[in-house]
């Protein structure tokens, strides 16, 4: 092993280094920031940690939309059929939102079981449905 | 009638495309100069079906012919005339049928007359024919309407002037680095990968990169207008999909200049135009599929997917095999550029904007790798990308203003200078940030000072290389534009009534009244807000909550007052019991610096083909 072979393998060996510290780094970018997509069943079967950040999907259950008198604050009911959850959030509802349709709620579920959502996503598609609920036909 | 005039003139387009692509390869292999002779005038009539096409649909929708089933689905008769004149590509088939139409557009442009290459023309013919067999046999916008289809109207968030325009723009873009491809494909079959093959692949990269940028720029207009949520970027699949090809598009550019200067990293710059265009299709891909769940997904029949899938990896895997048959062994020894030399940073550039187009890609991908596993359903959020691109976005900024400076001085020249401009850029930036938020956020002050950086670097050398620098004068005002908006920015979502008031940043927004109102196609309510600073009457701003009657949908129409230094906005949100209102307000500075920023960069990229034009005509 001479002088330029050693050179070269360290060269070799500093890229390598630099190209798996980057890519853990990504992936951990990536694990950190991934929500899960889940629904009303499989959240009720689950036993989440109260900080766990997810995406829950379902329908608005009609007839379950509370508004507060004097705030933004609303709650309603998701379900999907099988199991229903209470959602909280305080903000304005994007203009999809309806009872009886199809609603992607991002937050977390809190130690009494209630789903705190930080943001409730508008789907600028009107026949949009979580893809897991595309066979749920029908309202509530 | 139109609808069988239109199906025959595709049929005869997809004759004329066949023709285009087949015969002139036919005759290279077999040295038959009638058979070359045959791509042009395929090419042209080619384009003209497609055209005849497109102008048939144009018509059909604005006459209401509500026999064909596309014009049924996405018009009506209260639309305005220039919503249905532009409704073609509302949905799918009609964009696929003006992304063949642009396609043809661009061949004729590279078909020039006297100096025109069959096999370039032959690839895009090729193109051109899945293309067309993907609108007849998967999404035929000709197809008759089924029997009592009633007029369904456009997309009331398509109804606006910011869409009228932006997929054209983002088609040119996407399409045009299919010539780029086509130019390298033909020259490595060819083998004659020279100056000619750099000079006309960069000219096209250039122009394609240039429609690209003015395409994103429409796009982040139109949402920042029409979604109601004040946001100009959401990392959403589709606007990364417009981003990745952007991003290999700028690398290719680069890459191509230092081929041109100094006849190296020929391979690099082949494998990148291949790249480009692939990422041009896998945005197709993603957007038309359906196989993401993202905001624009209009399209989700399965057998499109697969098909747009299959002609992905055939285009694809047939570009890398010519690639890596053809591409010519250099036995010459690779030149070392010394650390501080443009072409270096000209090199890491492009490597830079590699890895930011994969970070990117991953995090696109990755929910529908996960999900074809039946891993579970993930989505990817917009703090991965901002995470993973900050510190690729420093890097490459950093390399972006040294890369400038090297004007051929001497290393400790070259320090002094650096040293001075970095003291200064970070000593404005420190009481830029200081001076507006009262806090010293590191993240902003490192952003904003290597923006001064750039701009310090290049403001010398504007009259040298008008088009670069003004190009990367528009990204530093880009990213000034993204850090100050996303720093400074002030939003409330308040509930209100007429009569009430809110504060926003220093100015007050008084709620005087709502009325109704009414278009062709939608009734609604408008609400009229004062606006006061200092007890000033600024302006007054009149959003809207209107329903598309048709659809049946809710639609909210902001207001904003733009302004230089800051855009007032608001967004009216439900109406709540006893004549309140849910309101949104933001007040936004800097947030137009985005949009100048992208203008300015397209600015310089038209600038460096015009430029280049002029040198070679005093050349010649």
């Amino acid at each position: 092993m001479n002088k330029i072979h050693k050179k070269r393998l360290s060269i070799l060996f500093f890229s390598t280094l630099a190209v798996a510290v980057a890519v853990s780094l990504i992936l951990y970018a990536l694990r950190q920031n991934i929500n899960a997509f889940l629904t009303p069943t499989e959240i009720a079967a689950k036993q989440l940690a109260p900080d766990y950040h997810c995406r829950l999907g379902g329908l608005v259950k009609n007839g379950t939309l509370i508004r507060d008198q004097y705030s933004l604050s609303v709650q309603f009911v998701v379900t999907d059929l099988q199991h229903e959850i209470t959602v909280y959030y305080n903000g304005i509802l994007p203009d999809l939102f309806r009872e009886g349709k199809g609603v992607i709620a991002e937050g977390n579920v809190d130690a009494t079981g209630h789903f705190n959502a930080t943001q409730i996503l508008a789907k600028h598609d009107e026949n949009y449905k979580p893809r897991k609920l595309q066979n749920m036909q029908g309202t509530t | 009638m139109i609808r069988i005039l239109g199906e025959l003139s595709l049929y005869l387009a997809l004759l004329f495309a066949f023709m285009q692509s087949v015969i002139p390869l036919w005759g290279c292999w077999k040295k038959n100069l009638y058979a070359v002779a045959c791509a042009r005038p395929a090419a042209i009539g080619q384009f003209v079906f497609v055209l005849l096409a497109y102008l048939l649909l144009t018509y059909a929708f604005i006459t209401n012919d509500f026999s064909i089933g596309y014009v049924a689905a996405n018009s009506h008769t209260a639309l305005p005339f220039m919503y249905r004149a532009t409704a073609v590509w509302g949905a799918h088939e009609g964009s696929i049928l003006l992304w063949v139409l642009i396609l043809a557009i661009w061949t004729i442009v590279t078909a020039k007359p006297k100096n025109f290459n069959p096999l370039v023309l032959s690839i895009l013919g090729l193109i051109s024919f899945c293309f067309l067999i993907f609108t007849l046999f998967t999404s035929n916008p000709f197809a008759a309407a089924q029997l009592g289809q009633i007029p369904q109207d456009l997309n009331p968030l398509l109804q606006d002037p910011g869409f009228v325009i932006h997929p054209p723009m983002l088609y040119m873009g996407y399409v045009g680095f299919s010539t780029a491809f086509a130019i390298t494909i033909a020259s490595l079959l060819q083998g004659t990968l020279d100056r000619e093959w750099i000079h006309t692949a960069k000219n096209y990269a250039l122009a394609a990169w240039c429609f690209l940028t003015f395409g994103i720029m429409l796009g982040s207009w139109w949402a920042y207008r029409v979604l109601g949520w004040g946001g100009f970027w959401f990392w959403d699949p589709v606007e990364n999909a417009s981003l990745l090809p952007w991003l290999a598009g700028t690398a290719l550019i680069h890459v191509l200049l230092l081929v041109e200067k100094r006849g190296t990293a020929k391979a690099w710059a082949a494998l990148l135009a291949i790249i480009c265009f692939s990422l041009s299709l896998l945005g197709t891909f993603l957007v038309r599929s359906g196989v993401l769940i993202s905001a624009h997904t209009f399209a989700s029949d399965p057998s499109r997917g697969v098909f747009l899938l299959l002609l992905f990896a055939i285009l694809l895997l047939g570009g890398l095999t010519i690639y890596l048959l053809r591409m010519p062994a250099t036995n010459a020894k690779p030149i070392i550029f010394p650390l501080l030399s443009r072409e270096t940073s000209l090199l890491i550039n492009s490597a830079l904007l590699m890895i930011a187009m994969s970070t990117i890609l991953l995090g696109t991908l990755y929910p529908l790798i996960v999900d074809a596993l039946h891993l579970g359903s993930v989505s990817v959020g917009a703090p991965y990308f901002n995470l993973v691109m900050l510190p690729i976005l420093f890097i490459t900024m950093i390399a972006m203003g040294a890369a400038a400076l090297c004007q051929g001085q001497s290393k400790q020249e070259w320090w002094h200078i650096a040293r001075k401009n970095l003291v200064i850029s970070l000593v404005c930036a420190t009481a830029l940030i200081g001076f507006f938020t009262h806090t010293l956020d590191w993240l902003s002050i490192v952003s904003i000072a290597l923006s001064f950086w750039i701009i310090l670097s290049i403001l010398p050398i504007v009259k040298l290389q008008p088009g670069m620098s003004i190009a990367h004068l528009g990204f530093a005002v880009l990213v000034i534009g993204i850090i100050l908006s996303s720093t400074l920015n002030q939003e409330r979502e308040v509930r209100m009534k007429p009569g009430l008031a809110e504060r926003v940043g220093p100015y007050q927004f008084f709620f005087i009244d709502t009325a109704g109102v009414s278009g062709s196609n939608y009734r609604g309510i408008r609400a009229e807000f004062e606006v006061l600073k200092n007890t000033h009457h600024v302006t007054s701003l009149y959003p809207e909550k209107r329903i598309y009657t048709v659809r049946d949908m809710v639609m909210t129409k902001v207001d904003i007052h733009p302004g230089i230094f800051r855009d007032l906005y608001i967004a009216l949100g439900e109406p709540l019991d006893h004549d309140f209102w849910s309101v949104r307000i933001y007040y936004k500075p800097f947030i137009r610096w985005i949009w100048f920023g992208g203008l300015l960069m397209m600015a310089g990229g038209i600038l460096a083909i015009a430029t280049k034009r002029k040198v070679g005509q005093k050349l010649a």
